[in-house]
């Protein structure tokens, strides 16, 4: 399991060196310059060279290279452009949202996926199953915004259960800010939650006819006992990686659901962030993400051992 | 029968409290489409600074009032010595900072020296550029020298940056800011809000309001259903102009239909072939069908313009006769000016949905006209270095919103390239001149000589459209300057 874990880390750590170059690279070929965007066009040519000087965007690219990585390693994202207040404290505002928000929408989404999967698997060909497949299949087709605007109408502005967007913050108390997050959570749960069912159920489906589930029944063993010792257990290998990348989606992804809520969340930032030039916000939200992902792919890994003992020989 | 009237009870208490709510409501909610960036109007162009803190939190020596005239701010009065290079401001009394600290004349000095700094990140420093000294006579006494006579230095002083910050909360003021105004700073959430309260020192009229926060909205979806589900009390320019119809047929919501600064223009690259010729610049004109444009980008709010200029200033010419819809003259024109099967050319569109959606209408216009005009959408960063620095492109929609900025057709090098030294002498000489009955005269001459040269396609000045709550009174219609002024806004009942 040891060498298992420090072989994951080490392409880990390349795969963060290389993503800072590319995003970095990346950055530099972008046109538009954020000192004549934050003056706008009544500025006097002076003007927009005094902010660039202030800003060090006259340096040359290895030295701001090496200015943002080396400060990167030392937890210093650098200042804003725009906003002229640490990237760290942005972020963290940021975080203070999306990182719940995700953990919200992929909990709805595993406490829907794995009953109504399971459930799926073991009624093959049954009404139910014919039902779930149909269900998740428009849950999948549905655009999660259009789903979003239809709840909003529906629950804020008829019904007035919720409000129609933004987020009180969590100094005004966790009831309020989850109630502020809920509608966001079903809509971004929605379709996750449709097409990890399918995955359970299919992946499900794999292990039920395998040969070790028939073993265990002539063992004497219930249906139901081979499905939790034996099924579900190897079942789970596709289903984890499928929730690895469902977590970081929604954690970056969810800019569509945040701009009809009026979150202020990650994905809006960076959005913002890439018009108005803020390069050195794009930079560190980029590789932040890079970093969340690949942590996450991490765990996912380490946990595919841990389902699958075998895994962890054979690396 | 005694649960019924325990509920009666409980309803009429229910009734009296909400009733009382309603008498005692001080607060309000205002919906906004842009964030600023940060909280200082005196370094950055973002008119959403302005927008939430000016006349609110900031005040200058001047103000704008809502119907764009100039009056008093922080100083009372002022004398303009004889020959118009010496205004003596005299300071109003008992100001006091939101931090305590005492208002005088050495923060107008420290104010307006530091816009005019040569590392000054001021966005408008143009406006400061003809200060030759400032002086503090004593501390309700301010004395600025001027290069040179300016005509409209009052005015200059009143906009949102040149409002004046105290030495002691400059390194803060980005995060932080401390006014004088009739409200101070209390919470800025980023990326939903800021909230300002009622300032209990407040040297003039106390407000009606004792708390405001402006949330912002982004999204025009979000907007309609923010107003709809009663989240905010009022959309300050409501971004969704289809919606509108509906807003005004609903009892509990005004829509209230105003004026901005912004001339909107299909802005003509003159050093750009054939744009050189003024007869196709003409024929651009000419192809151009105002108010079908009005129409169909704007949902028909908008004034048609003939020329830079604000069709509600007293000074305004309606030059709009000057290249009437004519497809048929202007084809004649292109044929005139060696044309006859009209030319490509590239229109690059910003952001802003007057420049999209009006784009692809004024792009069939021009199609009719045989001038195959290719749309590009930009971002405003690309627009930017391409467009307003690199002199790339052919024709594009812009909305000038800064007041009275005719002068910038004097600038020879701005991304429109327009040189005329007869022009340029005129505006030379109108920023000396001091007698409004001469400043009106040379204000219209500069309205005819570009409306004549055709130097832009002028198409209209940008509608402010807000939608109310019916019980709020006194949001100011109008935009003279980029400001939500609250020290008027109150509810009715």
């Amino acid at each position: 399991m040891l060498r298992y874990t420090v072989k994951r880390l080490g392409s880990l750590l390349a795969s963060l060196v290389v993503a800072s170059l590319v995003i970095f690279a990346c950055i530099e070929v972008v046109p538009g310059d954020p000192a004549s965007f934050m003056l706008g066009i009544n500025a006097q040519p002076d003007t927009v060279a005094a902010l660039r000087e202030e800003l060090g965007l006259n340096r040359a690219p290895h030295e701001r290279y090496i200015a943002w990585v080396g400060g990167l390693m030392t937890g210093d994202f650098g200042t804003s452009y725009t906003y002229r207040s640490p990237v760290s404290e942005i972020v963290v505002e940021r975080l203070a949202i999306s990182l719940p928000l995700a953990i919200y929408a992929l909990s709805l989404t595993i406490l829907v996926a794995f009953p109504v999967g399971i459930l799926a698997a073991t009624r093959r060909g049954s009404l139910t199953d014919i039902s779930v497949m149909a269900t998740t299949q428009l849950g999948i087709a549905i655009p999660n915004f259009w789903f979003a605007l239809l709840m909003v109408l529906i629950f804020a502005v008829n019904l007035r259960w919720f409000s129609a967007g933004g987020f009180p913050g969590w100094d005004e108390g966790i009831p309020a800010a989850i109630k502020a997050l809920t509608l966001p959570a079903i809509a971004l749960a929605l379709p996750q939650a449709s097409i990890l069912a399918r995955v359970m159920r299919s992946s499900l489906l794999d292990t039920l006819s395998e040969d070790y589930i028939r073993t265990a029944r002539a063992k004497g063993l219930t249906g139901r006992q081979a499905l939790r010792r034996h099924a579900l257990r190897n079942a789970l290998i596709p289903v984890l990686t499928i929730i690895g990348l469902q977590f970081s989606f929604l954690l970056a992804g969810a800019i569509i659901i945040e701009n009809v809520f009026f979150l202020p969340g990650l994905g809006r930032l960076v959005f913002q962030a890439i018009s108005q030039r803020d390069l050195i916000v794009v930079e560190s939200v980029v590789m932040l993400l890079v970093f969340a992902v690949i942590i996450v792919n991490f765990l996912v890994d380490l946990a595919y051992a841990w389902v699958d003992p075998r895994l962890r020989s054979r690396a | 029968m005694i649960k019924i009237q325990q509920s009666a009870t409980a309803f009429a208490l229910l009734a009296l409290t909400a009733g009382g709510a309603w008498a005692a409501k001080a607060d309000v909610t205002i919906g906004m489409q842009l964030e600023p960036p940060h909280l200082d109007p005196t370094s950055a162009a973002a008119g959403a600074i302005d927008q939430a803190l000016y006349s609110n939190v900031f005040e200058g020596l001047t103000r704008f009032g809502p119907d764009g005239s100039v009056g008093p701010g922080l100083a009372e009065s002022w004398e303009i010595s004889a020959d118009g290079t010496m205004y003596t401001f005299n300071l109003r009394e008992g100001v006091k900072f939101h931090d305590g600290t005492d208002f005088e004349a050495t923060d107008v000095v420290f104010s307006l020296d530091r816009a005019r700094a040569e590392d000054s990140a001021n966005a408008q420093k143009a406006l400061f550029s003809g200060i030759k000294s400032v002086e503090a006579i004593d501390p309700t006494t301010v004395v600025v020298t001027l290069n040179a006579p300016q005509g409209n230095f009052l005015f200059n002083m009143a906009w949102g940056d040149a409002v004046i910050v105290a030495p002691e909360s400059i390194d803060d003021i980005k995060s932080n800011p401390v006014g004088t105004g009739a409200f101070k700073f209390s919470e800025w959430k980023r990326g939903d809000s800021i909230t300002i309260e009622r300032n209990a020192d407040y040297w003039g009229a106390a407000p009606a309001l004792e708390q405001a926060t402006f949330k912002y909205i982004s999204e025009p979806t979000a907007a309609f259903s923010a107003m709809m589900a009663g989240d905010i009390d009022a959309f300050y320019s409501y971004p969704a102009p289809e919606n509108l119809v509906q807003f005004e047929a609903d009892p509990r919501f005004t829509v209230l239909a105003g004026n901005t600064e912004g001339e909107t223009i299909l802005a003509i690259n003159n050093k750009m072939e054939p744009f050189g010729d003024v007869r196709v610049r003409k024929a651009v004109s000419m192809a151009l069908d105002r108010q079908a444009i009005i129409d169909g980008a704007m949902f028909g709010y908008g004034t048609p313009i003939g020329t830079h200029f604000a069709p509600h200033h007293p000074d305004y010419v309606d030059l709009t006769g000057n290249a009437p819809h004519d497809p048929e003259g202007a084809k004649a024109l292109l044929a005139e000016a060696g044309y006859p099967d009209g030319f490509e050319t590239t229109l690059k569109l910003p952001p802003p949905s007057y420049a999209r959606r009006g784009g692809e209408i004024i792009a069939a216009q021009l199609r009719d006209v045989g001038i195959e005009a290719e749309i590009s959408n930009l971002e405003w960063a690309q627009w930017l270095e391409q467009v307003f620095r690199g002199y790339d492109y052919g024709l594009t929609i812009v909305s000038h919103t800064e007041p009275m900025d005719i002068g910038i057709y004097a600038r020879p090098t701005y991304y429109f390239q327009y040189d005329n030294s007869e022009f340029q002498a005129l505006i030379t000489a109108l920023s000396v001149e001091n007698d409004p009955a001469t400043r009106t005269e040379m204000l219209q001459e500069a309205q005819r000589i570009i409306s004549e040269d055709y130097v832009n396609g002028f198409l209209f000045q940008l509608a402010l459209t807000s939608v109310v709550d019916a019980r709020l009174d006194g949001i100011w219609p109008d935009a003279p300057t980029q400001a939500v002024d609250l020290t008027g806004v109150s509810w009715t009942e």
